[in-house]
């Protein structure tokens, strides 16, 4: 039955900047207003850990049961997208939308499960925390020093039908942590040491308060797209935050976004077995954000890849910050200098890995 | 090398003086609306009828003429100091406000004027009056309302307002609240009507002054960040908004950068700053180019700085770091450099230098 529905679901995104803002509430608030009106309504996943007040809105709404999922030995319990899917309600409501499904399970990713869901015509309600959006990471790591794992592609959130905040000053927020109502015990303590400080949550509040702005600004008619960007990917591991960075100027600038691999042979055949995973991983990467990519053969880096610019129309080209030591790869710190000099007719940024802190 | 977090004796005592001052002053909490109906007042309302049950002193000292059952149930849970009627205008009793002094004042409406004759001209300067007695206070403003914004909600709307409120006075603000309008996800739409109603002129506005009220509650909270930075200690932390620095230079295609860095800034809605490090052998010609290229700056809306440095690199990137810039823009020559015989050009030390910032070359 796959197929068999040609309208989507639409999808509602709960957006907040920390833990204890309310997404999950205001999300069974919105689930419970909508089951009064009679829409059919079930939760396909409700985080057991959630606070008391939000406990008690799950109180007469359906649930679809979990799916237990063994995982080397253990016994754990995924969202069964599969058993929504069948239980073919209009709306299902889907909490932690970033959350990473244990191996073994149809589809890696919650967000998967979810767009496999929309498939299907059911609509969504989901919750998540701005510091989850791909593009962002960088930027997260800088402000809190956290490194977040599990992310979400920025594509996936634009194709949310709508982006609302769910806004609690930190001043509110702190108050709640305080009272025990995000955490108990020990837990309140340790958060405010690490992601509660006020002046963390002031900035994490400043970027959902933009994230949402540019949600509904690109919700409105599109303005002409100018320019394309293109990104210079290698096998080392500053492209991750080349990409991220390219793809997010790119979807502000609302332009195409490339990316680039020159090889100086055939079958990348030069390369250790090491750089080889590496530079796929980065091309995986790039491509799991949209950024359609491309590998040609050359052995002058810089001038195969200013021609390549120039065929594709790019105005921009972003390349990584060489390296400090000019030990690691000496012809990089030419590749700028080259690179500047052959595209006087485009844009040339280069981007310093955001790892300033800790 | 100095530390760049260590203060100064006098940044030290600027600081303190500031925390003081602080605590003098009431605080300034404001919910901010984008159109009308979406529940302001009744937030405001439900956040004095909350502070009173934790044993605050709350009164009312201003509130507009509408009501609902929801509403008169909280009104009749906070004293009220009853306006005066001034010329059949509603004015707040600020006097008889200030010799209550009351924990916290809620004023409804931040965007009225007061009838000549009064002792402020506009209600948000009482407001003013009320903060520096010490009192705290709670209000409401609809985005319409604010100066710096009017001309622009007024295009979306297509309706003239005649009051407002300076956008600094709500910077200084401690919180603020965007109440957003519960919005509406109605899922008996089809694919088709779903798309008519995309074009829905009214929902297109609506989405635009949303968006404006959001940029706006983030730009108060970008100043309020401000207020930690120092005071933590903190490393400033880049990229909560983009901030583009163009670098002139005598040589720099000074009008490509600046044009190209107000439409990036704009389509980030970034802050924008130009800055020139001073060359104390500049020709004539080259100061003509400087004034023309800083006039081009301030022309379009940056904030420009000039300042002098031994080392054009290390000025720039301090300034970069105390900014939060997340952009530099700057000019390069290198059509005449010759491969292999790269020298470290101030581009290629800046490149080096600006850790965690981008930086956008352009040719001469």
């Amino acid at each position: 039955m796959s197929n068999s529905s040609p309208i989507k679901g639409r999808l509602k995104v709960f957006l907040g900047y920390a833990a204890g803002v309310g997404k999950t509430y205001q999300m069974l608030e919105e689930a419970r207003e909508l089951k009064r009106g009679n829409t059919d309504v079930v939760v396909g996943y409700f985080e057991p850990h959630a606070r008391p007040d939000t406990i008690a809105l799950m109180e007469g709404l359906e649930s679809v049961p979990l799916r237990a999922v063994e995982y080397r030995g253990a016994r754990f319990e995924e969202m069964d997208a599969d058993g929504i899917v069948a239980r073919n309600p209009q709306v299902a409501v889907v909490d932690e939308f970033p959350h990473t499904n244990v191996p073994g399970s149809p589809r890696a990713k919650r967000w998967e499960d979810v767009i496999y869901i929309l498939d299907h015509g059911i609509h969504v309600l989901t919750t998540m925390n701005v510091q989850h959006l791909e593009s962002l990471n960088d930027q997260v790591f800088n402000m809190t020093g956290v490194r977040v794992r599990e992310t979400v592609p920025d594509w996936v959130v634009q194709q949310a039908a709508e982006v609302v905040m769910v806004d609690l000053t930190p001043r509110a927020l702190l108050n709640r942590l305080d009272r025990g109502v995000v955490y108990q015990g020990d837990k309140i303590t340790k958060a405010k040491q690490n992601f509660f400080k006020e002046s963390t949550l002031v900035a994490l509040r400043e970027v959902a308060l933009r994230e949402t702005a540019f949600e509904v600004e690109s919700r409105q008619p599109a303005t002409n797209a100018a320019g394309r960007v293109l990104v210079y990917i290698t096998d080392d591991p500053s492209s991750i935050a080349l990409i991220r960075r390219g793809k997010r100027v790119a979807d502000y600038m609302k332009s195409e976004c490339l990316a680039l691999v020159v090889s100086p042979a055939a079958n990348v055949s030069h390369l250790a077995p090491e750089q080889l995973k590496h530079l796929q991983k980065n091309l995986n990467f790039a491509r799991q954000l949209h950024l359609q990519t491309h590998e040609i053969i050359g052995s002058d880096v810089a001038e195969h890849l200013v021609a390549f610019a120039r065929q594709h129309g790019v105005t921009q080209i972003y390349l990584s910050r060489p390296k400090p030591s000019p030990l690691s790869m000496p012809f990089t710190k030419d590749l700028v200098e080259k690179v500047a000099r052959l595209a006087r007719d485009m844009e040339v940024t280069i981007v310093a890995e955001r790892v300033t802190k800790k | 090398m100095p530390q760049p977090n260590r203060l100064t004796p006098d940044e030290l005592l600027r600081q303190v003086q500031a925390e003081e001052e602080y605590a003098r002053t009431g605080r300034l909490k404001v919910f901010l609306g984008y159109a009308s109906g979406v529940g302001k007042t009744f937030r405001m309302l439900d956040e004095g009828r909350r502070r009173r049950e934790r044993g605050q002193d709350v009164v009312l000292g201003a509130v507009q003429p509408h009501s609902s059952p929801d509403l008169d149930d909280l009104l009749n849970k906070i004293p009220v100091i009853p306006l005066l009627e001034i010329e059949h205008t509603p004015v707040m009793d600020v006097e008889t406000i200030l010799r209550r002094t009351p924990l916290v004042c809620l004023v409804d409406g931040l965007a009225y004027d007061n009838p000549p004759g009064s002792r402020n001209l506009h209600r948000w300067q009482d407001v003013e009056q009320l903060l520096a007695a010490g009192i705290s206070v709670i209000t409401t403003i609809n985005l319409q309302f604010v100066e710096e914004l009017r001309e622009q909600v007024e295009s979306i709307r297509d309706k003239r307002v005649h009051v407002s409120v300076p956008v600094a006075f709500l910077h200084r603000a401690d919180e603020i609240v965007v109440v957003d309008t519960p919005t509406d996800f109605s899922v008996a739409r089809t694919a088709d009507s779903y798309a008519a109603a995309e074009q829905d002129e009214a929902a297109r506005k609506l989405s635009q002054l949303r968006e404006l009220a959001l940029l706006l509650a983030a730009d108060v909270v970008d100043e309020q960040l401000e207020g930690f930075l120092p005071a933590e200690g903190a490393t400033p932390a880049w990229g909560t908004q983009e901030k583009i620095l163009v670098c002139l230079t005598p040589r720099a295609n000074a009008q490509r950068m600046i044009e190209r860095a107000r439409v990036i800034c704009d389509r980030f809605h970034g802050e924008l700053f130009v800055i020139y490090v001073g060359q104390s052998d500049l020709t004539a010609d080259g100061q003509a180019a400087l004034e023309r290229n800083l006039s081009l700056a301030r022309q379009a809306g940056a904030e420009v700085k000039l300042m002098t440095g031994q080392d054009a690199v290390a000025t720039i990137i301090e300034f970069a770091r105390q900014q939060r810039i997340t952009q530099i823009f700057i000019g390069h020559s290198l059509n005449k450099s010759i491969w292999g015989r790269f020298t470290r050009t101030t581009v290629d030390r800046l490149i080096r230098a600006a850790e965690g910032i981008d930086v956008k070359l352009f040719p001469h």
